[in-house]
């Protein structure tokens, strides 16, 4: 008896309170979004081939492009880890026998649907024009777009990540099982919790920005528009102070993901514990310093400019501490290349170069030339692909035996790994050159000396979509066939490791005790 | 979804191990909650204060139109309000049903007197021709009407949201005096209140913002 068999109707699944149900009903919906999000990149890349704009109009790209960005970022990448493994694992990893409040949790996937249901009707309705930033005036006033539609569905979506985020910081405090003290967490949990922190911090000031945008453009209520006595900068400021932490909370569950893997995978305790614990803490906390980073060329302050250069500096300081600890776990390990592991040493390798040059982007004179360039472009897919998606498939190859109690197809998982990194570095490196050389963003044509490094990119975009698709095959064949999983098949430490695969219902069926650090990979289990 | 706990008559939500752990963790998820709350107000005073930076002499100017009396009387009605919550509280705390029952209803009573001196505040307004949309003539007669209706729509914009918030503690309230009524769990019923009483008295702390930022600033 276990989660997946204690009922099989369907509103044993629509009206569930197991946080391991919840876990799948946004798996699926967000695997729904990312297809998506990656047919509207298709499409962009199909048009880049050529230097002329002949395959879409330029309105239809820039519709493209809108949809790519607001699909993946607030219905792909800000839920995926959170809402999946996270809701999955957490109380698994606290020894709890569910999130403190259940209800919420199925609440949260019911407004993060609704929220999804307004964005793809603003999408069927005319589409939307104005980029995932919704920069004013032109979406208050100029957008012909159902812009209306669609940032009323991603301000509904905020409330479902203000809702994971209070669920998981209270669980976090609250239902963590006799002896698991907070440094005896593992780095997973810190990072969702300090996930949950910004979550809960800055999606408010995104939601009031939104409303505020809204009223301007269905009321005409002045706000940021400069006619009506407003400043559109307000509005860039509001946003970013959302938007930039925003990143974190997208990259920190990567981070923490990694951490499980690289550990588990070089049969190695996490060097330097407490370093990584308070570098999460500490790059959420410089996260909502930074916003003013994007502004560079706006027009504000030359001053604020110096001083959001110089805080967006600090950032690099806790993610390098993070890389070199990771470096030096791996460093006598006894290190096995499973699929998880190539995701996760992929994510070292290609959050390194996207980090690398976000310190070019942080450094004000030189963000005048990258700015609204393919670099920067090149850069935060190097963040938010190249890291974050490769956690992400690290993570779910990690944990699904436990998750379905099969194991996939470890040769096909390998090739999809190595498909993948290789994919994505021809797609988006060439990118960087063509940013450098000055290829603006969000253009559907271009000069003919760019088409080389775009062939290679749209190329590099046709690899990646194979090595996407491949894991969406066989993780789907390995539910039926795979071979069974053991409760523990990678030798790992962790509560969600001594239960069963799949996990019983109640997980656990008496509260477990815990006496020693995470990561006691000197020790049998 | 719940099993019996020791304590005879208190039951415990399945996921938790004493009734204690699932108080805290309920009133630790409204005080984030408030969090959030307050996020979302500190976007629309730090626009406020922006433009009141900007255009300090109209903001001033139309902030002189507006009802700062009526207002005034109307936070005297919200404040005690709040004393009646937390009598509330503390009666439902000493177990004290027909108490706690009438200082909730007094509480909701307050609370919907409010409302309707707002919306008489909001009908003055509409009189005197203050509303900036909706194609409302807009009979400002200050310097600078231009700027002045951006005033009047952070004027809209935050009391609506205000008063919204206010819409949703009345329910809160009202589903609070039905537990009451009901009184399944005295000791379930206390922490209810409380929390309900913590929401409210969130409601109570940003109207007092909201008087003097909007009010009483440019006098």
């Amino acid at each position: 008896m276990n989660y997946l068999n204690a009922g099989y109707g369907l509103k044993s699944w629509l009206l569930t309170l197991d946080h391991k149900r919840v876990a799948w009903l946004y798996f699926i919906s967000i695997t729904g979004f990312f297809f998506l999000g990656g047919a509207a990149a298709t499409l962009v890349r199909l048009e880049l081939i050529t230097p002329a704009g002949d395959l879409l109009s330029s309105d239809a790209y820039n519709q493209m492009f809108s949809l790519h960005g607001i699909v993946m970022v607030w219905f792909f990448l800000i839920p995926s880890i959170p809402a999946t493994m996270g809701n999955f694992l957490l109380p698994l990893m606290l020894g709890a026998r569910d999130m403190a409040f259940p209800r919420l949790n199925l609440m949260s996937w019911y407004v993060f649907i609704l929220g999804g249901l307004f964005t793809l009707t603003a999408v069927i309705a005319g589409g939307i024009d104005t980029g995932w930033t919704f920069y004013t005036p032109y979406s208050t006033m100029f957008s012909n777009g159902a812009v209306l539609a669609a940032a009323t569905g991603v301000f509904i979506v905020g409330f479902s990540s203000i809702l994971t985020g209070i669920n998981f910081i209270v669980t976090t405090h609250k239902m963590r099982a006799p002896g698991l003290t907070w440094f005896r967490l593992p780095l997973f949990v810190w990072a969702q919790y300090a996930t949950s922190l910004i979550m809960v911090l800055a999606t408010p000031v995104l939601s009031i920005t939104l409303v505020l945008l809204g009223v301007e453009r269905a009321f005409g209520i002045g706000i940021f528009d400069p006619a009506l006595g407003g400043d559109p900068i307000l509005f860039e400021h509001l946003f970013w102070f959302y938007s930039h932490p925003a990143v974190y909370i997208m990259l920190l569950p990567a981070m923490g993901v990694v951490s499980e893997v690289i550990a588990c995978f070089a049969h190695k305790r996490i060097f330097g514990y407490k370093v990584m614990a308070f570098s999460i803490l500490a790059i959420a906390l410089f996260g909502f310093l930074v916003w003013g980073h994007h502004m560079f060329v706006s027009g504000q302050s030359i001053y604020a400019g110096v001083a959001f250069s110089l805080l967006s500096f600090l950032v690099s300081v806790p993610s390098a501490l993070k890389i070199f600890n990771w470096l030096a776990t791996l460093y006598k390990g006894h290190i096995r290349f499973d699929a998880p592991m190539l995701f996760a040493l992929s994510f070292i390798g290609l959050f390194l170069i996207g980090g690398l040059t976000g310190v070019f982007v942080a450094t004000l004179a030189l963000d005048i030339q990258m700015h609204d360039t393919y670099f920067v472009v090149a850069h935060f897919h190097y963040i938010m692909v190249g890291g974050m998606v490769s956690a992400y498939m690290a993570g779910l190859h990690f944990w699904w035996p436990k998750i379905t109690g099969r194991l996939y197809p470890e040769i096909w998982a390998r090739v999809s790994a190595i498909i993948v990194f290789a994919g994505f570095n021809l797609t988006f490196f060439p990118q960087f050159i063509l940013g450098w050389a000055g290829m603006p963003r969000r253009y559907h044509a271009y000069a003919e000396e760019f088409q080389l490094l775009n062939v290679f990119s749209s190329a590099g975009a046709g690899m990646l979509a194979v090595g996407y698709l491949l894991p969406l095959l066989y993780l789907i064949w390995s539910l039926r066939y795979g071979a069974r999983a053991s409760g523990n098949p990678w030798d790992a430490r962790g509560l969600e490791w001594t239960v069963a695969s799949p996990p019983p219902k109640e997980n656990f069926a008496t509260v477990p005790r815990v006496d020693s650090e995470a990561y006691a990979y000197d020790t049998p289990q | 979804m719940t099993r019996p706990n020791n304590q005879t008559t208190v039951i415990v939500a399945h996921q938790f191990e004493t009734l204690e752990q699932q108080f805290d963790a309920d009133l630790l998820g409204m005080w984030l909650f408030l969090v959030t709350e307050a996020l979302l107000f500190s976007g629309a005073f730090l626009a406020l204060a922006v433009y009141y930076h900007q255009y300090y002499d109209t903001f001033s100017a139309a902030a002189r139109e507006l009802h700062w009396l009526l207002a005034g009387i109307n936070s005297v009605i919200l404040l005690t309000s709040g004393l009646a919550v937390a009598l509330a509280e503390q009666a439902a705390e000493e177990h004290r049903r027909r108490l706690t029952l009438c200082w909730l209803s007094a509480t909701i009573a307050l609370g919907v007197a409010f409302l309707c001196l707002k919306s008489y505040e909001y009908y003055m307004e509409y009189r005197a021709g203050l509303i900036p949309f909706l194609d409302q003539p807009f009979a400002f007669s200050g310097p600078d009407p231009h700027n002045a209706m951006l005033f009047y729509n952070f004027y809209f914009a935050i009391t609506g949201l205000h008063a919204l918030h206010m819409i949703i503690g009345l329910m809160v309230l009202l589903v609070m005096l039905v537990l009451t009524y009901r009184w399944r769990e005295s000791a379930r019923v206390a922490r209810q209140v409380r929390i309900a009483g913590l929401y409210w008295a969130f409601v109570d702390i940003v109207w007092v913002l909201v008087y003097c930022s909007l009010y009483l600033l440019g006098r």
